[in-house]
C-alpha cells in the first residue's frame, strides 16, 4: 500500500512526512523546498506501508517540473493525505476538491492549526468534514500535535464520491464552503507583518536585503574561521600530527605505500596541505578546511530558509534576474549552489521553462563556487591577502552577470514572469534547524569524504605512473601560454573533475604567485563541474543540453582565465 | 457605469485595496493566477511594487503573492 502526502507548496508536507516515517528530509519555509519525492515507511495497524512526500502543487494542472512530478505520483497512490494550510483554507481547498474528484481514499490534515487562533481564524471542523465527506484532522506538524490522530484515521480514509467540476464551479464550491465553515475576526497588524511588508518595498526592502546578506557573509566567515582556528587546527597540529609522524617512521619514512598513506614528508614534518597522503591532506582538507565552512554556511542558510526570507529576496532581485534570462526565484538554486551545486541543479525544477532551467543550471555550474571550493579559496588564496579573494569573487560575479546576459540573448525563448507565494515570517525552531544542519553535514561527510580519499589515491598513482607529466606536456600551450600557470597546474584541473577542494589543494605545493592562484581558482571554479554535479546535470538537462552547457563552461573558463592572466 | 474606478494592478498605488474584476489573459495565465487564489471577485491589497517594472506584491486572503509586472498589467481591479 502506498500513501501520498499531497498539498499546496509550503504547507508542511515534509515535516508531516518526517513525523510519520522517522525519515528526515529537508524542510524549509518557502514554496518548492521539495522538488523530487522521498519515500519512507510507517506502520498502520499491523501493516507496514510506504509513504511518499510529493512536491507541493497548487492545482492538478502542472506549471513546472516539480508539479508534473506531483501529478505523476498521484496516479500511483492508494491513499492520499491531503495536507491543507489552515490559515489559507480558501486557496488550499481548490486542490482538495480536485483531489476528491480523483476518487482515491483520502484524509485531510489541517496543518498549522496553532496559527489559526492568533490570526483570528475560526474553522468549524464538523461542518468542514461534512462538506468534504472525508476525515479532517487538525495538526501542528512541527510540534507533533495531531499526528497520532492522523495515523489513527488513515484506515478510516474514505473513498470520496465527488462529481467532476469545472474550475469555475470548483471556486464557487470553495466560496460556499468557506462562507459556512470559516469565520475571521479582524485584528491589528503584528510587528512581524510590518516587517514582512517592509521586506518587499523597494527602499526598506533593499536596506534589509543588504543587511541580511552582509551579516550572513560575516557570520559564515566568523563561524568558519573560529572553528578552524580554535578547534580543528589545534586538534590536527597537536594531536594528529605526532601520531601521523610516528606511523611515518614505522612505515620507513618513504616509498610508494608510505606516500599514499602519509604523503611526502618534508624535513621531518607532515604538511597537512601539501603532503598529499590519505592520513594527512586526505583528512585535513575535508575535516579542517572544508567542514567548518560547510557547517557555518548551512547554519546560516537554514536560518534564512526557516525564517522565510528567501522568497522576498527573489522579489527584490527579480528585475536583475530578468536580464539574465531568469526570474527572481532563480535566486534559490543560486544560493543553494553556494553550498553545493548538486541540490542547486535539482532546485532548478522550481523554474517553469526548460530554457530557464538550462540557463540557471549552467550559470550555477560555472559561476557559483560550492562551499567546499570557497573554503579552499579562503584558506589558500586568503593567505596572499584578502584583496585576492575579492578578485576571485568579483570575477565570478562579473562572469555570472555577463554570461547570463549572453545566454539570455542567445538561447531562444523568453523568461517567464515571477509568480510566487510569499510565506509569512516564522520563528525558526532550533531543533528542526539543527536536524536539518546535521542532515546536510552528514550528506557532506558520506558523499564527499570517500571521493576526497579516492582522489588522493588516484593523484598518487597517476604521479607514480607519470601520467600527469604526459598530460602536462600535452596541455602546456594552454595552461602555460594562455593562463600563465606552471604546466603542473593541469593536474589540478584534471582532479577538479573528482573534487574541486582537493584540486585547489594541489596548487598549494606549486609555490604559485598570488596572481597565479587567482587565475587557478577562477579557472578551476568555472572549467567543468565536479563528477557529482556532472551526473545531476546530465540527468536534468539531457545529453545534448549538457554538452552545450559544457561547451559554454570550457570556453568561458579559458576566456576568463586568459583575460585575468593579461590584466592582473 | 463609468463611475466604477477600474485600474490595472500594475498602475494601482501601493497601500490601496480593491476587488479583482477580470484577468485579461489566456487560459494558462488565468489558471496560474487562480491557483494562487487570484480570481474575479477576490478582495486584494497592493503592498508594494519594485522599481523599474519589477514585481508587485499583493495580499490576497491571508497570504502575500508576488506577481511579475507583465502579469499585473493584465489584472483589472476595481478600487475600493
Amino acid at each position: 500500500m502506498k500513501i501520498l502526502l499531497v498539498g499546496n507548496p509550503n504547507v508542511g508536507k515534509s515535516v508531516i512526512f518526517s513525523r510519520l516515517t522517522g525519515v528526515h528530509v529537508i524542510a524549509s519555509n518557502y514554496p518548492g523546498t521539495t522538488v523530487s519525492y522521498t519515500r519512507g515507511f510507517m506502520k498502520v495497524g499491523e501493516e507496514t506501508v510506504e509513504v511518499i512526500d510529493v512536491p507541493g502543487t497548487y492545482t492538478l494542472e502542472p506549471t513546472c517540473e516539480a508539479e508534473e512530478i506531483a501529478l505523476r505520483m498521484l496516479n500511483t497512490g492508494d491513499i492520499v493525505i491531503n495536507v491543507v494550510n489552515a490559515i489559507n483554507l480558501e486557496r488550499n481547498l481548490y486542490l482538495t476538491l480536485q483531489l476528491l474528484e480523483k476518487h482515491i481514499p483520502m484524509v485531510v490534515a489541517l496543518n498549522l492549526w496553532d496559527d489559526t487562533k492568533h490570526r483570528g481564524i475560526d474553522i468549524d471542523l464538523g461542518k468542514l468534514k461534512a462538506f468534504l465527506g472525508v476525515p479532517v484532522i487538525p495538526t501542528v506538524a512541527v510540534t507533533g500535535q495531531g499526528i497520532k490522530e492522523l495515523v489513527e484515521n488513515i484506515p478510516q480514509a474514505i473513498l470520496p464520491d465527488a462529481v467532476v467540476r469545472t474550475p469555475d464551479e470548483r471556486w464557487a464550491t470553495v466560496g460556499s464552503i468557506i462562507d459556512q465553515v470559516q469565520h475571521i475576526t479582524h485584528r491589528h497588524h503584528t510587528w512581524s507583518e510590518r516587517l514582512e511588508d517592509a521586506s518587499v518595498k523597494p527602499l526598506t526592502g533593499g536596506i534589509i536585503a543588504l543587511a541580511v546578506l552582509a551579516s550572513a557573509f560575516l557570520v559564515v566567515r566568523f563561524i568558519g574561521e573560529s572553528l578552524i582556528a580554535y578547534v580543528l587546527d589545534p586538534s590536527f597540529n597537536n594531536l594528529w600530527a605526532p601520531a601521523v609522524l610516528k606511523l611515518s617512521h614505522l612505515m620507513g619514512s618513504g616509498g610508494f605505500l608510505h606516500d599514499i598513506v602519509i604523503g611526502k614528508v618534508v624535513t621531518g614534518e607532515v604538511n597537512f596541505v601539501e603532503s598529499f597522503g590519505l592520513l594527512s591532506t586526505g583528512l585535513y582538507v575535508p575535516f579542517a578546511m572544508v567542514l567548518p565552512y560547510i557547517i557555518a554556511f548551512y547554519l546560516v542558510l537554514g536560518l534564512l530558509e526557516d525564517i522565510g526570507y528567501l522568497p522576498r529576496l527573489a522579489v527584490l532581485l527579480d528585475t536583475i534576474m530578468h536580464r539574465l534570462g531568469l526570474h527572481g526565484y532563480a535566486i534559490i538554486p543560486t544560493l543553494l549552489g553556494l553550498g553545493c551545486n548538486v541540490p542547486a541543479v535539482l532546485a532548478t525544477r522550481i523554474l517553469e521553462s526548460k530554457r530557464e532551467r538550462f540557463i540557471a543550471a549552467t550559470l550555477v555550474s560555472i559561476a557559483v563556487p560550492c562551499a567546499a571550493l570557497q573554503a579552499m579559496i579562503f584558506g589558500l588564496v586568503g593567505q596572499q591577502g584578502v584583496q585576492y579573494v575579492a578578485i576571485v569573487y568579483g570575477t565570478l560575479f562579473v562572469v555570472w552577470i555577463t554570461l547570463g546576459i549572453i545566454l539570455n540573448y542567445v538561447v531562444k525563448g523568453f523568461s517567464p514572469e515571477l509568480l510566487i507565494e510569499i510565506p509569512p515570517y516564522r520563528l525558526p525552531q532550533w531543533q528542526a534547524m539543527l536536524k536539518k544542519l546535521w542532515l546536510r553535514v552528514y550528506g557532506f561527510l558520506v558523499e564527499a569524504i570517500p571521493i576526497v580519499l579516492g582522489a588522493v589515491v588516484v593523484i598518487n598513482i597517476l604521479y607514480f605512473l607519470g601520467v600527469f607529466n604526459a598530460i602536462a606536456s600535452f596541455t602546456a600551450p594552454v595552461v602555460t601560454g594562455l593562463l600563465g600557470l606552471p604546466r603542473e597546474a593541469v593536474t589540478a584541473l584534471v582532479i577538479g573533475f573528482l573534487r574541486k577542494d582537493v584540486a585547489l589543494g594541489m596548487l598549494a605545493p606549486l609555490a604559485l604567485s598570488a596572481k597565479q592562484l587567482v587565475v587557478g581558482s577562477v579557472v578551476l571554479a568555472m572549467f567543468f563541474p565536479c563528477i557529482a554535479t556532472f551526473v545531476v546535470l546530465l540527468r536534468e538537462l539531457g545529453v545534448v543540453n549538457m554538452l552545450k552547457s559544457a561547451g559554454v563552461m570550457i570556453s568561458a573558463a579559458l576566456i576568463t582565465g586568459g583575460i585575468l592572466n593579461l590584466i592582473l | 457605469m463609468y463611475d466604477r474606478k477600474l485600474i490595472t494592478l500594475a498602475r494601482m498605488q501601493p497601500g490601496r485595496s480593491g476587488v479583482v474584476v477580470q484577468i485579461q489573459g489566456g487560459h494558462g495565465l488565468v489558471n496560474r493566477l487562480n491557483a494562487l487564489g487570484i480570481i474575479p471577485g477576490k478582495k486584494i491589497i497592493k503592498i508594494s511594487s519594485m522599481l523599474m517594472r519589477g514585481p508587485i506584491t499583493i495580499q490576497v486572503d491571508r497570504v502575500q503573492v508576488a506577481i511579475g509586472f507583465g502579469m499585473a498589467k493584465k489584472i483589472m481591479v476595481e478600487l475600493d
